[in-house]
């Protein structure tokens, strides 16, 4: 069977079982569409929250983003995981016990203003909306370069099927399909990755063969440091950005992680304070196993990549390599027409002819690597699976927080349950609409929206909700004030760098030393600071709040919320 | 011993238990990961810089083992102050709570 013939037959096995998944586990209640009726098993929660976070850009670019930063790429490896420490430490058990739907409940409830209620609504469907048009540029692109569609009819057919699992389903059909698709993803990332890794050292472990030796006894690492070096690139092993960024940045990413409500949300959906602590483990445990296995894909395929092309004959070069430079990906251009591939960097005096993208790594790596054509197949099937589940998830934030936290929080609060259902449904429509709008007309500037949406949430939610489970003290004046404060200084330094001054966008002009990527680190810091100054001076919050307080620190009793409040 | 001081002692232990897990986060990613990953590099095992697998590889496997280190140690203390939430099988009907007229049956 040919490339093309596998792929159709796996993305149609796959999307055939979402669907099944979807009708089987379909929404009846608000409960159930919201928070899957709060009965997700922890294993099974854990399983959906890594698919829900894992996106297309981790399934499809992390490895390549890693490959081309070498040892600074450990940014996003340990900021979009170590995330889930705090969250498993700090929220989730409190949020499980406070036990609402949604973050601006939480925010709504805990601070007794509707005014930080509607602040927490904005930022979370912002995050949300930021998000979801990503997804669906990726699954887009992931039609177009493996089935041939245009990327158009790619959004098109990915909206549709999103549309029918979360709009019919809610959290119950997306939790029961994320599961589903964890198992695809990881499947599919994980056969390429052993096989590169069989190939290169002899190792069928990735994590193991990325310290093992490939030839004559030299160790991989010391091989890439080498071949890195002799063209002029920056050593591997070695760090490029300063250490304070690097700092800032890792923090703003886990902080991020942690306060994302997306994220956040997942945790509603266990049965028990316990299953809330124990699920987050899982969740980790499963995206652990992604992301341990991408430095070990990047360095592999970087070397596969230097050795196979760097100072090769151009007419050498095996098939893929003309087949990539059709779709754009690669770019080479013989400057000095000799003929030869000079893939040098920076430091080296010869000119660079050969452009790659980052995406490239883990698209082609299976044609790089000779394998079987079923698992080039395997890797679109995996990457759609990224892009669905994490848009699905993002979705029904946005519609949750329509239907819920605007239309009955705050606008009609006499709504009836089934009025709030079919509100919600119709929200989740639109919000699929927005996305595929988005996705097949993407802004200019969605890459560099996602700096703000990890800055928003670590310099919003994610201090006010912390504030609120460990200080009896903080009141509604200071978390209101903390979160503005941290919001515009964030959004203000990254619009200032990304949009007003793209020019001065270098480490010489800013703050400290900290790039945008990195400032809601110190968006959250203010935050911090600014709360509790302000809470020093005003007035304690009422005794039913510290009440509220003392019990979501106590797990006996929870389970109720749920039933009272569906 | 009253229930509010019972309730303080248990909130203490889990700030404490918090402060010696994060600690451990802090150290595995932000110093062994960054702050010291120099000076840690010239430390080599098998074919890693030590520095280099710490940013990559083994803060991810400490932050897994912290969560489930939280799990066990969390549990335990619920238990013995006797703010957990299993009084028997969670899923058994004996355990009672308000069903909300929707949901199928008590089953948790």
């Amino acid at each position: 069977m040919s490339v093309q013939s596998w792929t159709y037959a796996l993305v149609g096995l796959s999307f055939a079982l979402y669907i099944s998944v979807a009708i089987w586990s379909r929404a009846t209640s608000t409960g159930e569409f919201y928070v899957a009726g709060g009965k997700v098993p922890a294993v099974v929660n854990g399983m959906a929250t890594a698919a829900d976070w894992m996106s297309a850009a981790s399934f499809i670019s992390m490895a390549g983003l890693i490959s081309f930063m070498g040892r600074d790429g450990s940014v996003y490896l340990m900021g979009w995981t170590g995330g889930y420490v705090l969250l498993a430490l700090l929220l989730a058990p409190y949020l499980r016990k406070f036990g609402k739907f949604t973050v601006p409940d939480f925010v709504g409830d805990r601070y007794y203003s509707g005014f930080a209620r509607v602040v927490a609504v904005v930022c979370a469907i912002f995050v949300s909306f930021t998000y979801v048009a990503g997804q669906m540029r990726g699954v887009g692109i992931v039609f177009s370069r493996f089935l041939g569609v245009g990327i158009e009819n790619g959004v098109l057919i990915g909206m549709g099927i999103v549309f029918f699992y979360a709009v019919l389903g809610g959290m119950k059909g997306i939790t029961y399909t994320q599961v589903a698709q964890y198992c695809v993803l990881i499947f599919a990332y994980l056969v390429p990755a052993i096989f590169i890794s069989l190939m290169v050292t002899g190792v069928a472990i990735p994590q193991l063969g990325f310290g093992a030796t490939v030839s004559e006894g030299t160790y991989l690492l010391d091989r890439l440091d080498g071949l890195s070096t002799e063209l002029g690139f920056a050593n591997y092993t070695g760090g490029r950005k300063s250490t304070i960024d690097v700092f800032f940045i890792t923090a703003a990413l886990m902080v991020g992680t942690a306060g994302l409500p997306h994220v956040i949300v997942r945790f509603y959906t266990v049965p028990r304070v316990s299953a809330a602590r124990s699920s987050a483990g899982w969740a980790l445990a499963f995206i652990a196993l992604l992301y341990t296995t991408a430095p070990a894909v990047a360095a592999f395929a970087r070397t596969n990549l230097l050795t196979t092309v760097a100072n090769r004959p151009v007419a050498d070069m095996p098939p893929w390599f003309a087949k990539w430079m059709e779709t754009g990906l690669i770019e080479f251009t013989d400057k000095n027409g000799d003929g030869i591939i000079q893939y040098v960097g920076s430091a080296s005096e010869l000119t660079n002819e050969l452009v790659i993208d980052r995406d490239i790594m883990v698209l082609a790596n299976p044609e790089i690597a000779g394998l079987p054509n079923w698992v080039v197949g395997l890797v679109a099937a995996g990457g759609l699976a990224a892009a669905l589940s994490t848009a699905a998830g993002l979705l029904l934030v946005i519609s949750t927080s329509v239907a819920h936290d605007l239309l009955k929080k705050s606008i009609r609060p006499h709504i009836t349950e089934k009025g709030e259902l079919v509100a919600a449904r119709i929200a989740a429509g639109f919000a699929v609409c927005i996305a595929g709008y988005f996705g097949i007309n993407p802004p200019g500037f969605v890459a560099q929206v996602v700096a703000f949406a990890f800055g928003l949430a670590a310099a919003s939610f994610f201090p006010a909700i912390i504030m609120g489970i460990f200080s009896k003290r903080m009141n509604k004046e200071g978390a209101i004030v903390g979160m503005i404060v941290g919001i515009t200084f964030t959004a203000a330094y990254i619009i200032y760098f990304k949009f007003v001054r793209p020019d001065l966008n270098d480490a010489a002009h800013w703050l400290l030393g900290i790039s945008p990527e990195g400032i809601g680190t110190l968006g959250m810091v203010l935050n911090f600071v600014v709360a509790i100054s302000v809470a020093s001076f005003t007035p304690s919050p009422p005794p039913e709040i510290q009440q509220l307080v003392e019990e979501i620190r106590i797990p006996r009793g929870s389970g109720e919320a749920h039933e009272l409040e569906a | 011993m009253g229930k509010h001081e019972k309730r303080k002692l248990y909130w203490r232990a889990n700030v404490r238990y918090l402060a010696i897990l994060l600690t451990v986060w802090f150290v595995v990613s932000y110093g062994f990961g960054i702050l010291l990953v120099d000076q840690l590099d010239a430390v080599r095992v098998g074919g890693f810089k030590l520095g280099f697998w710490f940013a990559q590889q083994g803060s991810i496997y400490v932050f897994v083992a912290l969560i489930f280190v939280y799990v066990v140690l969390m549990n335990r203390l619920d238990r013995r102050f006797d703010v957990d939430e299993r009084q028997g099988d969670p899923t058994s009907p004996t355990l009672v709570r308000p069903a909300a007229p929707d949901e199928e049956g008590p089953e948790a």
